[in-house]
């Protein structure tokens, strides 16, 4: 039976925002499957989020939802999570809201492995403000401040989360779609800080400057530079070169934040006790 | 039966009287000369459940309040200067969204880095103007220890009462001095909570103007939810771009004060009723004013000062009687030259408004009050 994805739509408003081809409601309708096999309730649930086309996905979910100033969902989320530890959090952004502005807050929810998890959309570009280049932007591509090719080095976002901390890496793309909610379902059930980089696009912004010539070559660039991890074990890394892995990249077991501060309040009472 | 008592300094009278308002959540990050506020609630947080998180930064630490406190937690943070500047952004988003919260500014020299041990009443147009477009704003700038415990306290009342930010302005002599103070029982001050919805959750607008101009907040994790942006929005919560909308729900925040200013207006009035000239002096400064009042009486010079407590909003009808029968009115603040501007405003200049302002981090002492209104008279 096809997936109701109306039951967690809030009605009357879509349309949303998104430009044809754009790849982010792809990654929200992963989103609410991932939400819906964990068996998430919806008052018990926040989804936060920062700035950009990425972080307006919060107002279309029948959620508790925060759209919060460019950057700084991490942290709004970290204030949610540990006044109520019971609830599911989880963040939802763009490649420059989360790595650029917000790449102060990322790292060290990363480093707490506080529990939540983070949707990170990457369309390497800020989509909303017209096409600049973000610190995900390939060098030597093009976008409205860069015109004459980038000569800034990128952020390999999962790297960044696992060198941070978090204890749940995985990255995928929006044309492998059944893996986005894969990947999020196996996130929500890891408890700690778990990152899900979806590589998706932006046809409007980045496309444009990058002659593209239509969503669907945008597309089949992410199927072709995708290579699942169990596949890249066996290639040489001149075959690697130019590719991305995808499929769960990093997952350990660490001291939970929210448990964490448990102990602090168990140790702080114990000693006002004597 | 005896009251208890304590010797606090400002900062820890400050994090009490948090605590005591009900406070259960802190984010902060570390600065000179506000850190002793966090150093309480590190210690005093987690024995009663409550939780204390220094957080990567003062835009994090602002973040992480405003996520709390829409989990239904009374929450706080402290800071100073450069951190204070920092904080503008999500102060305005707390402002927009209708977010209660207090924060605590230990006022130091500056901008930049400045001096950081040295104190300062430079911030008291940031707190009015800091952040971006219009926006309502509550300041408050106790003296006392004592003071400082139970205007923290009302702060959070405020906070909760009018769903926005409220500002608590010290400095570093009064964020470190130490005096004695009563510790209130409970139930000796007032403390209230914010309004919750009573209306079915299908029902809840978080912005609904129809339940008057502060609509009741309800808490993520209960049976309602909603959305919170910091876009211009409708009362359902949603963004809205429709002008009629918009400015209705710019002059609804706004009239939160205004509408209010008689309940959140407080000041102090200390040999006012034949004064001929008025002080007007707020925070650490209004004790030198005080002792400047009496030494000009026994010079035969008819002086009163005017303490507002509460700087945002500006007590503007009083200021402007007592300038009706004042000859002049004089202005000590540790900056060059920032309430003052409100108070000519506010008097139209009937009288000759002259200013004492220093910036060198040290304190205006009576002698340099007593001098000045001798020279204005
Ligand atoms: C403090 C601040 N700086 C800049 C902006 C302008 N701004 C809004 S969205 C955005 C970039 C969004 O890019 P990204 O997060 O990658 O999301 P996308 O639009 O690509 O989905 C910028 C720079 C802002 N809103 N706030
Ligand atoms: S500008 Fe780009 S990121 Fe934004 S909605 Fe359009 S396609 Fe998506
Ligand atoms: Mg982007």
């Amino acid at each position: 039976m096809a997936f109701d994805y109306e039951q967690y739509l809030r009605p009357g408003k879509l349309p949303h925002i998104w430009c044809p081809g754009c790849g982010h409601g792809i990654v929200m309708k992963g989103l609410l499957r991932a939400i819906d096999r964990c068996g998430l309730q919806k008052n018990n649930t926040a989804i936060v989020s920062g700035t950009g086309c990425a972080s307006r996905l919060p107002g279309y979910v029948d959620f508790n939802t925060l759209h919060t100033a460019h950057g700084r969902a991490a942290a709004f989320a970290t204030g949610i999570k540990m006044a109520k530890p019971e609830m599911d959090v989880l963040v939802v952004g763009g490649d420059g809201d989360g790595i650029a502005i917000g790449g102060n807050h990322f790292i060290h929810a990363c480093r707490r492995n506080i529990d939540m998890t983070y949707v990170l959309m990457n369309n390497y570009i800020y989509g909303m403000t017209g096409g600049q280049f973000s610190p995900c932007t390939p060098t030597g591509d093009r976008t409205s401040t860069t015109p004459y090719g980038n000569p800034d080095p990128i952020f390999d976002v999962a790297k960044l989360a696992i060198g941070a901390g978090a204890t749940f890496v995985a990255r995928t793309t929006a044309f492998h779609a059944t893996q986005i909610d894969k990947l999020i379902t196996a996130g929500l059930r890891h408890k700690g800080m778990a990152v899900i980089e979806v590589l998706d696009d932006c046809p409007t912004a980045f496309g444009r400057h990058n002659k593209f010539r239509s969503v669907v070559e945008m597309m089949k660039r992410l199927k072709d530079i995708a290579v699942p991890t169990q596949a890249a074990s066996q290639m040489s890394p001149d075959q690697l070169r130019g590719k991305i892995l995808t499929g769960i990249l990093h997952q350990e077991e660490k001291p939970e934040y929210c448990e964490q501060y448990q102990q602090v309040i168990a140790r702080a009472q114990a000693a006002a006790k004597f | 039966m005896a009251k208890k008592v304590a010797l606090l300094q400002g900062n820890e009278a400050c994090a009490h009287g948090a605590l005591y308002a009900g406070c259960r959540f802190f984010g902060g990050y570390p600065i000179t000369p506000s850190t002793e506020v966090a150093e309480v609630m590190a210690v005093e947080l987690p024995k009663i459940g409550g939780t204390f998180i220094q957080m990567e930064d003062e835009i994090g630490a602002m973040a992480s309040i405003l996520g709390a406190a829409l989990t239904g937690a009374k929450a706080f943070t402290a800071t100073s200067g450069p951190g204070m500047s920092l904080k503008q952004e999500l102060i305005g988003y707390a402002c927009m969204a209708e977010i209660p919260c207090v924060i605590v500014n230990v006022m130091r020299g500056g901008p930049s880095t400045g001096m950081p041990t040295g104190p300062s009443q430079s911030d008291v147009m940031q707190a009015r103007w800091g952040t971006h477009g219009d926006h309502p704003a509550i300041a408050l700038a106790p003296s006392s220890c004592q003071e400082i415990f139970s205007e923290t306290v009302r702060a959070f009342n405020l906070a909760e009462t009018y769903r926005m930010p409220v500002q608590i302005l010290l400095d570093e002599i009064n964020g470190h001095m130490r005096e004695r103070i009563e510790i209130p029982e409970p139930g000796d001050l007032e403390v209230l909570n914010r309004q919750l919805p009573t209306v079915a959750p299908e029902d809840y607008k978080p912005f609904d103007d129809t339940q008057g101009d502060v609509p009741p907040l309800a808490a993520f994790g209960s049976d309602y939810r909603y959305h919170v942006t910091g876009l211009n929005k409708a009362a359902d919560g949603f963004p809205t771009s429709k002008p009629e909308l918009v400015d209705a729900e710019k002059r609804r925040q706004l009239r939160k004060i205004e509408a209010n200013q008689a309940h959140i207006e407080k000041n102090e009035e200390y040999r006012v009723e034949d004064a001929e000239v008025i002080l007007v002096a707020y925070g650490t400064i209004s004790r030198s004013a005080r002792a400047a009042v009496d030494h000009l009486r026994n010079d035969g010079i008819k002086a009163g000062l005017f303490r507002p407590i509460t700087l945002w909003p500006f007590p503007e009808k009083r200021m402007a009687r007592l300038a009706e029968q004042a000859r002049a009115i004089v202005v000590p603040e540790m900056n060059l030259g920032q309430l003052i501007l409100e108070i000519e405003r506010a008097t139209r200049r009937v009288c000759p408004v002259e200013g004492i302002g220093r910036v060198d981090g040290e304190l205006i002492t009576p002698a340099e009050i007593v001098a000045k209104v001798k020279e204005v008279l």
